[in-house]
């Protein structure tokens, strides 16, 4: 039996009792009677900032009041009618700063209203019962290529079904649900929810994927556009950015990390290292340090290049990590990794520019994983801006015919954007095919 | 530090906090351990006539009304007088009186409508010793269906005839506890007033149907898949039960006729609001079956808080002291004009000051892109339903505007002499009022 001292990294350093409950979830359900009083503690504000702040427009006071009156289910249909993630979206948005930042008894209480946990609750009791509550319309004879089954490929391929469009879903790995279902913290998205949700999305009909098939390898956008009658490329971003340093080998992805952590059939087969280095401060570098710990290493840090004010991940998150016993290390960047030592130098910001100061710090570490952001993999022929598909509001590329959403377009990489990003290119494509 | 002994009809009690004739003083058990928690009086639960007991129903008796988190607002009941002999319950009162001198003991009494049957019953009751009757002629379900309770209470006549009996055949303090059930409570004041009664108690329960199932289609409660009026009390019933403890208090026909007052006294400030209405002391029943008896202890620490600080010895002193600004709307000062204030910094930006306004009153709230929200003192009438609606206490107020200054809404400068209806030209009735 291995334990956190074990060195190297090795699997099973706590019991399976323990990891099973290290993995459990991080907001439970609500039972009805703390959802009647949840819900009611929501004003129903005029033009509410909580629904300006929700990137899909979510009727938020509307759905509370639904589930304080006694009908979750009536609710649910009012947030998937806009977010047909909902369900995900109520366990994995940065509520904190989206909607319950904006919460007006934030400002009078310093304490929102539990929108997620709310949309969690409508969600839950509408996919509990069988059944699908959308239908299509008519079939239109059109027929709409959408390449990746991630959140903006499952949002504008149900949209573009419920419009009576026929949808195939290109995906390159063998699953579907992008980084739902590879990408994100166990303990958001417990009891294979996300597969659950990609199944009872795709209730509503119409809709065939493809696995194992992805541009660059056997399909090409212009075999696409020959076949289909709209493209719709939800690519998400392929490849990572590497740290430069010597010893960047040794590192490894924190995003394949983590898809192996949510593909592994039993975490306590999972190896982690004693000591972990997790290199970045976005949402992944929490997520992956988080959940390192909570496999039982003995000590994880997360390393970050600027102040904790320049953080990508939130607040909520920097505190999850730090409750969870992550250390978070600001102010350093990685200059070099051998031996099981990683050697970072402190930084200054020098007029808008990050430079080393030159002293350096070491600390042990089996494991390095790198979380320094994602990249787009360019697609031949396809307009990019700042490293992303260019495209125009609703999702249009440059290429007629083809709209793109999601992470590899602009705007903030979120689950809930992408959705909105698909949605939206769905209405579009479906106004351009109808015209 | 405020001596919250109350002597109402001659009847001292340590406090004015009483438990009113309902399920929670049917026994000798119940009222020892009502006085053991410190409640001041109890009127026994309806004694009946002397022979087989009434019988209630077997399944549910109670419906209710909730507010958030189940707080229970409102209660109805179709429960009946006490179903136990007469006998049992006059040895226990006996029992309890010889036991709790100091407390009030009132014995509530219902029988049939003929001077016989009260004739019969009011000795035995007396030899008990209590301290004085109460005539349920408000009980609104069941009894009133074989002529009794509300079936006297709404027939002014009846009561006066009943109370002219009881006043006959007892010679302690009798209380006429009348029904909401009715279209002007005065009437049937004045006709206990006539009948000789030395204090009335209202209100009794107020028929209602708290809900109905939506999957057997019945009224709740329900029993067997019907269901019938009960008797609505609690909290919801008090402002309705203080509209009419002030009308009998100001009514220069019972004026000064002492009242004990019922209806959804849940706190020590239900219970200074009533008795600032010209009550002499409160009765209560839902409080106590929703908390158990333990409330009392608040009621009584923050009654006796108040008293202090306003500087209240005792609780006669400031007993009625509302009354005399309790009066009709045509004598309302019609030149008293006030605005909507908005404290920005208290301000949450909800919107709903606005979404009232705007929607279903006189658009008299601005609101900016950046949700400011502010007054247009030319369309505010002050009507008060923004202050009702904001969530947050003291954000929205309502400021007066002195004599002199021009009121933007009508153009006019505000008077320096009071005005009412009673002499305002619109009033076709002015000139003869004159």
């Amino acid at each position: 039996m291995n334990t956190p001292l074990t060195p190297g990294v090795v699997a099973a350093r706590l019991t399976p009792q323990e990891i099973e409950a290290n993995f459990s979830d991080l907001h439970p359900a609500y039972d009805p009677h703390e959802a009647l009083v949840a819900a009611d503690r929501c004003y129903f504000c005029h033009d509410a900032p909580c629904v300006t702040a929700c990137p899909t427009d979510i009727d938020i006071p509307l759905f509370i009041r639904q589930i304080a009156t006694g009908m979750p289910e009536a609710a649910a249909k009012t947030i998937l009618e806009q977010n047909i993630l909902g369900g995900m979206c109520a366990r994995v948005c940065p509520t904190e700063t989206l909607c319950e930042q904006s919460c007006v008894r934030e400002t009078a209480e310093g304490k929102p209203v539990d929108i997620g946990r709310l949309q969690r609750h409508a969600t839950d009791a509408l996919m509990a019962r069988q059944g699908h509550p959308f239908s299509r319309a008519a079939d239109t004879g059109k027929h709409v290529a959408v390449v990746g089954a991630g959140q903006a490929g499952l949002a504008c391929a149900h949209r573009l079904a419920m419009k009576g469009h026929q949808v195939t879903i290109f995906e390159a790995r063998a699953k579907p649900g992008g980084l739902n279902e590879f990408g994100l913290a166990a303990y958001k998205t417990t009891d294979d929810f996300a597969a659950r949700e990609v199944d009872w999305l795709l209730q509503i009909g119409g809709i065939s994927i493809e696995y194992g098939r992805a541009l660059g390898a056997d399909l090409t956008l212009a075999g696409l556009s020959d076949g289909h009658d709209a493209v719709f490329l939800g690519v998400g971003l392929g490849a990572v950015n590497v740290l430069g340093i010597d010893g960047d080998d040794a590192a490894t992805d924190a995003v394949d990390f983590i898809a192996d952590l949510r593909q592994s059939a039993d975490l306590a087969d999972l190896p982690v290292g004693r000591n972990v280095v997790v290199i970045g401060g976005g949402m992944t570098a929490v997520d992956a340090a988080v959940q390192s710990k909570l496999l039982g290493a003995q000590s994880v840090t997360l390393a970050y290049r600027r102040g904790r004010d320049r953080m990508g991940a939130s607040q909520f998150e920097q505190d999850l990590a730090a409750t969870k016993g992550v250390q978070i290390l600001t102010n350093v960047m990685p200059v070099g990794y051998a031996d099981g030592t990683l050697t970072l130098e402190y930084t200054a910001d020098v007029d808008g520019r990050l430079q080393g100061t030159g002293e350096q710090v070491t600390l042990p570490a089996d494991q390095v994983l790198r979380a320094i952001g994602q990249t787009l993999v360019p697609v031949d022929g396809l307009a990019v801006e700042r490293g992303k598909i260019a495209v125009t509001e609703a999702g249009r590329t440059s290429i007629n015919g083809v709209w793109a959403g999601g992470d590899c377009t602009a705007g903030e990489d979120l689950t809930v954007v992408a959705v909105a990003e698909g949605r939206d290119a769905a209405e579009d494509i479906h106004s351009a095919l109808m015209a | 530090m405020a001596d919250l002994t109350t002597t109402f009809l001659g009847i001292t009690s340590p406090n004015p906090f009483w438990l009113a004739s309902a399920p929670p003083t049917d026994k000798e058990y119940n009222v020892r351990r009502a006085f053991d928690a410190g409640w001041g009086g109890v009127v026994w639960k309806t004694l009946g006539e002397e022979g087989p007991p009434v019988v209630n129903v077997n399944g549910p008796r109670y419906g209710a009304i909730y507010g958030a988190d189940r707080r229970l607002l409102g209660l109805n009941n179709i429960e009946l007088i006490t179903d136990r002999p007469l006998e049992v319950n006059l040895e226990e009162m006996t029992r309890v009186k010889r036991d709790y001198p100091d407390h009030a003991l009132i014995a509530s009494i219902m029988v049939p409508c003929d001077e016989e049957s009260w004739k019969r019953i009011l000795p035995r009751v007396a030899a008990t010793g209590c301290d004085g009757i109460e005539l349920n002629f408000g009980c609104p379900h069941g009894m009133s269906e074989r002529g009794m309770g509300a079936a006297v209470g709404q027939v002014p006549e009846y009561i006066q005839m009943v109370t002219e009996w009881c006043k006959k055949y007892y010679d302690k303090p009798v209380i006429v506890k009348l029904t909401p059930n009715i279209t002007d409570i005065r009437k049937p004041a004045r006709a206990a007033n006539a009948g000789g009664a030395d204090a009335v108690s209202l209100i009794n329960t107020i028929n209602s149907i708290t809900g109905v199932n939506l999957d057997s289609f019945a009224p709740e409660p329900t029993i067997d898949g019907k269901g019938t009026h009960g008797g609505y009390c609690g909290p919801a019933v008090k402002p309705i039960a203080m509209n009419m403890v002030a009308e009998i208090a100001r009514d220069p026909e019972t004026r000064g006729l002492p009242i004990s007052a019922i209806g959804g006294v849940t706190t020590w400030r239900d219970a200074a609001e009533f008795i600032a209405l010209g009550a002499g002391n409160v009765q209560v029943c839902t409080a106590a079956m929703t908390y158990g008896f333990k409330i009392v202890e608040e009621m009584k620490r923050g009654l006796s808080e108040w008293m202090d600080e306003k500087g209240f010895a005792r609780v006669e002193d400031f007993v009625g002291m509302a009354v005399p600004n309790v009066t009709d709307w045509q004598y309302l000062n019609l030149n008293y004009i006030t605005k909507a204030r908005i404290d920005q910094d208290a301000c949450i930006k909800c919107g709903r000051c606005y979404a009232a306004c705007e929607d279903t009153s006189h658009q008299a709230i601005t609101m900016s892109d950046d949700r400011v929200f502010d007054v247009d003192d030319s369309e505010c009438v002050a009507c008060n339903l923004c202050v009702d609606v904001c969530p947050i206490e003291d954000c929205i107020t309502m400021e007066q505007l002195a004599p002199g200054v021009v009121d933007p809404r009508t153009g006019r400068e505000v008077p320096g002499e009071p005005g009412n209806w009673t002499k305002h030209p619109n009033n076709p009735m002015s000139q003869a009022a004159e």
